[in-house]
C-alpha cells in the first residue's frame, strides 16, 4: 500500500436493490490533492462521496483513508469533514454552536474547543458572526460556516458536495477562489463533487469524470481538456462543446466529403487503419482565423451563419462538411453573418474517436 | 402640461376599488353568519341554562337569558353532584382524568416521536414493512380489540405480580386491569399509529443533509434526536400534544371499560351524572358539568391554535 495516498478506493460497488450505482470503482487520491468528481446528475458522483464519508454502506469493496481501512467505520471516525450543498447548518444553534458541535461530541476539552473555533473563524473571516443563528446569515456566510464546521475538526480529508450550487453566480466565483486559497493554505486532501465544469477545471489538481457509476477519465484539467479519452468526456468538457464530425481515415488524412485534414501532427494513441470510420472532435476555440490560417493543416472556407458576440469572445455558427460547426473567435475579430470566413484546422489540436467504441485513437 | 399628457394619467390607477356591500360579500358573510349561528346556538343554550335556577328552566324558555343569574349549578356540578355513592361532583373525575392524561400524553408522544424519527432517518431492513403494519393499525376499529386487551391487561398484571413476588413473597396483587396505569398503557398503544405517522412525515421533511452533517459531526442516534431533531420540531410536538390531549380527555369507551368507579375519568363520571335516572333531572347542573368537562380541550385549542396550524402545515407540505 502506498502511504502517500490519502484516500484509496478499491473495487467499490454500491447498489440500491438491483440498481448498481457504482461499479467496481478504483481510485487513489494522493495526500494534499484536490480531486474533483465531475459528471452530470445521476452519474454516481455524490453517491461515491457519501460512500467515502460513510453515510452510505458499500455493497462490496474497500475504503482506506490514510492507510487505515475505514470500510466499516462510522463517519465521525474516518477523519473526514463534509460540506453540503444546502449548507446543512443546525438551525437552532448559533454559528459557534454549529462549529463546536462536532468537537463536543468528540469530548474535546472546552478550552481547546474555544481555541479551534476561534482559529477557524479567523481563517474564514466569520468572527463577527459567531453569535448569530444561521437564518440571520447570507448564503455565502452560511457556506463559510459549513466549511468552518469541517475545518474545526482538524480532519484529514475534506469532502465537498456541490457546495456552491445554491449560491448566485458572483458569489460562486468568490467562494471558488476562497476554497482554492483554503486548499493552498491547509494542504489537506479535498474531494469535491460538482456538475460545473468551470469549477472542476479551476479548482482541481485532478478531475475524475464519471458516468453511470464509472470513472471515464482521470487526469489533470489540461489532460482532460486536450486529450479526452473518449467522445463523452470530449463532449462534456468545454463550453461551447466540441464539434463532432463523422468521417473516415484515408491516405493518412481525416476525410469527409471534399475535406481532408492531414494527420501528420496528430499524436495517435492507437494505429489508424485505412478506411476506419471515425469521429473527429474540434474545439470551437481551436479553430484558427486571420494570419494563422496560412500555416494550418487544413484551410476550408465557411459561411458565418449566426454571430453571437459575447464581449471577450464571439461565437460563430457555421456549417462544415454539411454539418453544424461552431467557432469561437476573439471578441475583436471582424466577422458578420452571411459573410465568408476562411478558417484553419490544425491536426495537433483535434481528437479522433472510433465511431463504434467512441474511444480515443 | 398638455392635455394629451393629462389624458394618459386618467383612468384606472392603483388598486381596484371594491364595494363593501357587493353581492359576493353579502353571500359570503351571510353564509358564514348562518353557519356560525347554527354551531353556536347549542353552546348558547347550554351556557344560559347552566346559569338558571330549576324554577326558571321549568318555564321552558330555553333561548331566553337567565332572569336571575346563579352559579349554584356550577358549584354543584364540580363539587356536590352524586354518582353512585360518591357525592363529590366532577372534581374526582377531573383529577382522575389528569392522572390518566399526563402520563399517557407524555409516554405516547415520547415513544411515537422516537419511532417516527427512527423510521424517517435510520431506515433498517424491513422498516417500510414495519411502518405499513403500524399504519394498518390505524384502520382497525379499536372496538374489536377491547376484549383481547381486557385479557392482556389481566394476564400481564398477574405476570408482574409473579415477578414482584419473587422478591417479596407477601406483596399484594398487582393489577393493571382497572388501574389508571392500565388505561395509560392502552392510550399509549392506541395513539401509536397516527402519532408515528405524524412524526415520521415531519422528520422526513427535515433536510436529509442536516442528518448527514450531524453524523459526520459524530452525533449518534440519541444525540441527533435530542440535539438536532427535537429543537427543530416544536410545532409537530404541539400538534401531537393537542391530538392526544383532546383524544384522551374525550375518551369514554376505554375509560369505562378499563377503570373502575374510583378511577373513572371525567367523561365517564359526566355520563353517570347526566344519565342518572333517579330523582329530578337537573338540567342546569348537567349543562354546567358538560361545559366543565369540555373546558380542557377548549383551553388547549385556544392556547395553541396558532402553533397547531403551523404544525399541521409543516407536516403536510414537504420542504
Amino acid at each position: 500500500m502506498n502511504m502517500a495516498n490519502s484516500v484509496e478506493i478499491k473495487n467499490l460497488d454500491l447498489s440500491f436493490g438491483s440498481v448498481a450505482v457504482l461499479k467496481d470503482l478504483n481510485l487513489d487520491i494522493t495526500e494534499g490533492e484536490f480531486l474533483v468528481l465531475l459528471g452530470s446528475s445521476g452519474c454516481g458522483k455524490s453517491t461515491l462521496l457519501n460512500c467515502i464519508a460513510g453515510l452510505l454502506e458499500v455493497t462490496a469493496g474497500q475504503l482506506f483513508i490514510k492507510g487505515k481501512n475505514v470500510t466499516w467505520a462510522e463517519p465521525s471516525d474516518r477523519g473526514i469533514g463534509m460540506v453540503f450543498q444546502s449548507y446543512a447548518l443546525y438551525p437552532q444553534m448559533t454559528v459557534k454552536g454549529n462549529l463546536s458541535f462536532g468537537l463536543k461530541n468528540a469530548k474535546v476539552p472546552k478550552a481547546e474547543i474555544e481555541e479551534r473555533v476561534a482559529q477557524a473563524a479567523e481563517i474564514l473571516q466569520i468572527e463577527p458572526l459567531l453569535n448569530r443563528k444561521p437564518n440571520a446569515l447570507s448564503g455565502g456566510q452560511r457556506q463559510r460556516v459549513a466549511i468552518g464546521r469541517a475545518l474545526v475538526r482538524d480532519v484529514e480529508v475534506f469532502l465537498f458536495d456541490e457546495p456552491l450550487s445554491n449560491l448566485d453566480a458572483k458569489l460562486r466565483v468568490d467562494l471558488r477562489v476562497e476554497i482554492k486559497r483554503l486548499h493552498q493554505q491547509l494542504k489537506n486532501t479535498m474531494i469535491y463533487v460538482t456538475h460545473d465544469q468551470i469549477e472542476a477545471m479551476t479548482l482541481a489538481d485532478r478531475v475524475a469524470i464519471m458516468r453511470d457509476g464509472k470513472i471515464m477519465q482521470l487526469g489533470s484539467p489540461a489532460e482532460i481538456y486536450d486529450f479526452p479519452m473518449n467522445k463523452y468526456v470530449a463532449d462534456f468538457i468545454g463550453s461551447p462543446s466540441m464539434n463532432f464530425i463523422q468521417g473516415e481515415i484515408k491516405d493518412q488524412c481525416f476525410a469527409v466529403g471534399d475535406h481532408k485534414i492531414p494527420l501528420k501532427s496528430y499524436q495517435a494513441k492507437a494505429t489508424l487503419n485505412e478506411g476506419q470510420k471515425v469521429w473527429v472532435g474540434i474545439r470551437p476555440e481551436h479553430v484558427v482565423v486571420g494570419g494563422a490560417v496560412a500555416k494550418a493543416d487544413h484551410k476550408p472556407t465557411v459561411t458565418a451563419d449566426i454571430v453571437e458576440p459575447m464581449g471577450a469572445d464571439t461565437l460563430v455558427w457555421t456549417e462544415f462538411a454539411g454539418q453544424p460547426f461552431r467557432i469561437r473567435l476573439g471578441g475583436t475579430f471582424p466577422v458578420a453573418s452571411g459573410k465568408e470566413l476562411p478558417i484553419g484546422i490544425n491536426a495537433s489540436t483535434i481528437s479522433l474517436f472510433d465511431l463504434e467504441s467512441e474511444e480515443r485513437l | 402640461m398638455t392635455d394629451a399628457s393629462v389624458s394618459t394619467h386618467k383612468g384606472p390607477s392603483g388598486p381596484k376599488p371594491r364595494r363593501v356591500f357587493s353581492s359576493t360579500n353579502i353571500m359570503i358573510y351571510g353564509t358564514l353568519m348562518v353557519v356560525c349561528l347554527y354551531y353556536l346556538l347549542p353552546l348558547y343554550v347550554m351556557i344560559v341554562t347552566s346559569l338558571k335556577g330549576m324554577p326558571e328552566i321549568r318555564m321552558g324558555n330555553i333561548f331566553s337569558p337567565p332572569v336571575e343569574v346563579t352559579y349554584e349549578p356550577w358549584v354543584k356540578a364540580w363539587a356536590e353532584a352524586c354518582t353512585g355513592i360518591n357525592c363529590d361532583g366532577l372534581s374526582r373525575g377531573f383529577w382522575n382524568s389528569v392522572w390518566i392524561l399526563v402520563p399517557s400524553v407524555f409516554l405516547s408522544i415520547a415513544i411515537a416521536s422516537v419511532n417516527g424519527y427512527a423510521l424517517a432517518n435510520w431506515k433498517f431492513k424491513g422498516s417500510e414493512v414495519f411502518f405499513t403494519i403500524l399504519i394498518f393499525g390505524a384502520f382497525i376499529p379499536y372496538q374489536v380489540m377491547i376484549y383481547p386487551i381486557v385479557i392482556l391487561l389481566r394476564e400481564s398484571g398477574d405476570g408482574i405480580t409473579n415477578i414482584i413476588r419473587l422478591f417479596d413473597s407477601d406483596a399484594s396483587k398487582f393489577r393493571l386491569m382497572g388501574s389508571v396505569w392500565g388505561l395509560v398503557i392502552v392510550h399509549t398503544i392506541f395513539g401509536m399509529p397516527i402519532l408515528t405517522l405524524l412524526f415520521r412525515n415531519y422528520f422526513t421533511s427535515v433536510p436529509e443533509e442536516l442528518f448527514k452533517a450531524a453524523r459526520v459531526d459524530g452525533a449518534g442516534f440519541w444525540g441527533i434526536y435530542f440535539q438536532i431533531m427535537l429543537p427543530m420540531s416544536l410545532p409537530i410536538f404541539v400538534v401531537a400534544m393537542i391530538l392526544q390531549v383532546t383524544g384522551i380527555w374525550n375518551d369514554f369507551l376505554f375509560g369505562v371499560i378499563y377503570t373502575k368507579p374510583d378511577t373513572y375519568p371525567m367523561t365517564v363520571q359526566l355520563n353517570n351524572i347526566v344519565n342518572s335516572v333517579q330523582g329530578v333531572k337537573e338540567y342546569n347542573v348537567n349543562m354546567a358539568a358538560t361545559l366543565l368537562t369540555g373546558l380542557v380541550p377548549l383551553v388547549i385549542y385556544f392556547a395553541s391554535g396558532k402553533l397547531f396550524v403551523r404544525g399541521i402545515a409543516a407536516g403536510a407540505v414537504k420542504g
